[in-house]
């Protein structure tokens, strides 16, 4: 199944009288339960189609589906929605709540984007701190645990709405080389155990090979590459 | 909400020194805007009750134009005695009337034997007169304070009278009056007591018996020059006013032909109608320009602590989005609908004034308590010893609260419409 469709996917940025085409009209289709990679230099446009398929920003122009669902006219308002429903996002810099527990950062979609029952809360909490190894940290605030960790507690977080796709700009950046392999292979392990497609970009190639599926991003345009499975690491 | 609430007060707790300030800010401004408004009305309520209770009464009713020349103080608009008895029965089915007083009002000339000046005189029936003006008594600051306020062939006067014409207690006066045909008469008097003299109308009137007022101008007939009316409850002025005022229009102008020269007998129109006019306290005396202005003051205190909240609320709100531009993307990328966006930062400012409203108020209540209980004293004019009962009603508390919380809500409005409006992409990259 189809969970991701481009055609023609372009999007253009002004700047008063300057127009920058950050991405040149491109195709890609991304399967359910894919483990994919957008890799590319800084400003090749990896971070402009992730923003895109997470419905944080417009395309210029083309077709782009999500789950079978055109988001590219999405008003503000149905596009919190559809990420609230559908999509999971984690940060390079982690971005977690800093007044917020771990427990709490995971919980906070599950009451403030989708309005769970505490007892379903808590058991799908106690399972994503479980499965990301974290729940030793739950009381534990974000200035209390390592990069490492907040990436998987993000990456928790991510998962928590059962989203079907998780989107990660750059999650290995911040890290060093082993706790960025970690994060990827946890990522890798959500997927096999959520069924979540995930899609992240990176421009780290020690990670690269772990994607099933690489696209290639080079100055807005994309190039489908060869398929790896566990080769990046040694 | 509950969790809205829950991060709302985390948010807060985060940046404890600005929201102890801003709450700060807060308690201090409801603090003194409370207090001003519980001394302040103390104070008015106090400066009302001293004209009210030792000069005016509550009420005042005459013939119709007699007050638009009361600087002549004319005889020719006396009530004849069939309008007089007329408002009496009138004043008797009012429940919430605890007294009236009849008055003959008259200008004479006053002589100590050698010399003579003008004098503006009351003549008071003195049972009724203490009832109606209960401080009235409290003025007299020389000579006979107990008994009966006053006897027959007795006068009281104003101090700078007593003083001017170097009169004493005790002493013999003469009043001189003109009587309504043209006719001088004089009568006169022995000095009961010297008064303090009370800024407005009649402030400085001497006092004498009425029959004594009406031997002097010759009356044939009881006539009185006005009515005040003691009210038993003074919230209920305006009520009573209206009601009395319908009520005596509807009083004929029987009797209202005073005698020659009168203008006014009869005329039946406007409030009091029927040739009788019903004044207010506040419509006769100049404090009540000085209460109006209190009034204003309170206003303009209350506009100040608006602004207060509203600019301190609002920068701090302001800082507050500005500061997490990062995490209201984040937030707003996991999907955050923009309307609990909005309603989380409305919290924080709702949160903001409810504290520092809540601190306010009750410490402004703790405040008036302990005034009252320390009961500080103050002296005002010869009332020597006044103590300053600072008091505020619920409802009045309410409003100020209400108006602060409100307040604090609409200066988070713009940062939290700005936070829910926000390009997650941008705030992502804000740095």
């Amino acid at each position: 199944m189809t969970l991701i469709r481009a055609e023609g996917l372009v999007k253009t940025y002004r700047s008063g009288e300057v127009e920058v085409q950050a991405v040149k009209g491109v195709d890609f289709a991304i399967e359910a339960k894919s483990f994919v990679s957008f890799v590319g230099p800084s400003g090749s446009g990896k971070s402009t189609l992730l923003n895109m398929i997470g419905c944080l920003d417009h395309p210029t122009g083309g077709k782009l589906s999500v789950l079978d669902r055109d988001v590219s006219t999405l008003d503000r308002r149905a596009a919190a929605e559809f990420r609230g429903g559908h999509i999971g996002f984690v940060f390079q810099d982690f971005n977690l709540i800093p007044v917020l527990t771990v427990y709490e950062n995971i919980e906070y979609p599950l009451i403030m984007v989708q309005d769970w029952p505490e007892q379903k809360r808590r058991k799908q909490i106690t399972r994503l701190l479980e499965a990301v190894d974290m729940s030793a940290q739950a009381n534990k605030r974000p200035d209390q645990i390592s990069g490492g960790q907040k990436q998987r507690v993000a990456v928790a977080r991510a998962l928590a709405t059962n989203a079907e796709l998780v989107l990660a700009d750059e999650p290995t950046a911040n890290l060093d080389h082993d706790t960025a392999y970690r994060i990827i292979k946890l990522m890798k392990k959500m997927r096999d155990e959520f069924g979540t497609t995930f899609v992240f970009s990176t421009h780290d190639p020690k990670i690269i090979g772990e994607a099933e599926l690489i696209f290639t991003v080079e100055d807005g345009h994309l190039h489908q590459g060869s398929s790896h499975t566990g080769a990046g690491h040694a | 909400m509950l969790n809205v609430l829950k991060i709302a007060l985390r948010n807060l707790a985060r940046f404890g020194r600005r929201t102890l300030l801003t709450s700060t800010l807060i308690t201090l401004g409801i603090l003194s805007v409370l207090l001003f408004v519980a001394i302040a009305g103390s104070f008015k309520a106090m400066m009302i009750g001293q004209f009210t209770d030792a000069v005016l009464g509550h009420l005042e009713v005459h013939r119709r134009g007699y007050v638009a020349s009361i600087d002549t103080l004319p005889l020719n608009l006396n009530m004849r005695p069939a309008m007089v008895e007329k408002v009496e029965e009138v004043l008797k089915k009012f429940d919430g009337i605890e007294a009236y007083s009849k008055r003959v009002k008259l200008g004479a000339m006053f002589s100590n034997f050698t010399e003579t000046t003008s004098a503006r005189v009351n003549g008071v029936d003195p049972e009724q007169e203490v009832a109606t003006t209960p401080l009235l008594r409290g003025r007299v600051i020389e000579g006979i304070k107990n008994g009966v306020l006053l006897k027959p062939g007795e006068i009281l006067i104003p101090t700078l009278l007593a003083r001017g014409m170097n009169v004493k207690v005790g002493d013999m006066v003469v009043l001189v009056a003109t009587n309504r045909d043209g006719s001088v008469n004089g009568k006169t008097f022995t000095v009961r007591g010297t008064m303090e003299g009370i800024t407005g109308p009649s402030g400085r009137d001497a006092y004498i018996h009425i029959n004594d007022a009406r031997d002097l101008l010759r009356l044939k007939e009881p006539e009185v020059s006005e009515f005040a009316i003691r009210l038993k409850n003074p919230g209920q002025l305006d009520q009573i006013y209206a009601q009395l005022s319908q009520e005596l229009s509807a009083v004929a102008g029987g009797g209202g032909t005073a005698g020659a020269g009168d203008k006014a007998g009869g005329a039946g129109k406007g409030p009091g109608g029927g040739g009788l006019e019903v004044h207010t306290w506040a419509a006769l005396s100049p404090f009540s320009s000085l209460a109006n202005m209190i009034d204003l003051l309170t206003v303009f205190v209350k506009i100040m602590l608006v602004s207060i909240v509203l600019v301190s609320v609002m920068n701090v709100m302001m800082m507050a989005v500005y500061e997490r531009i990062r995490e209201i993307g984040t937030i707003s990328a996991i999907g955050t609908p923009p309307g609990r966006i909005l309603s989380l930062f409305l919290t924080e400012g709702l949160l903001l004034g409810v504290g520092g409203t809540v601190l306010g108020t009750v410490i402004s209540l703790a405040v008036i308590y302990g005034l009252n209980v320390w009961k500080i004293t103050f002296n005002f004019g010869q009332q020597k010893g006044l103590v300053l009962s600072p008091a505020i009603g619920m409802a009045d508390v309410a409003i100020i609260a209400g108006m602060v919380v409100l307040m604090a809500l609409l200066a988070s409005l713009q940062p939290a419409w700005k936070a829910s409006r926000m390009d997650p992409v941008r705030a992502l990259g804000h740095v």
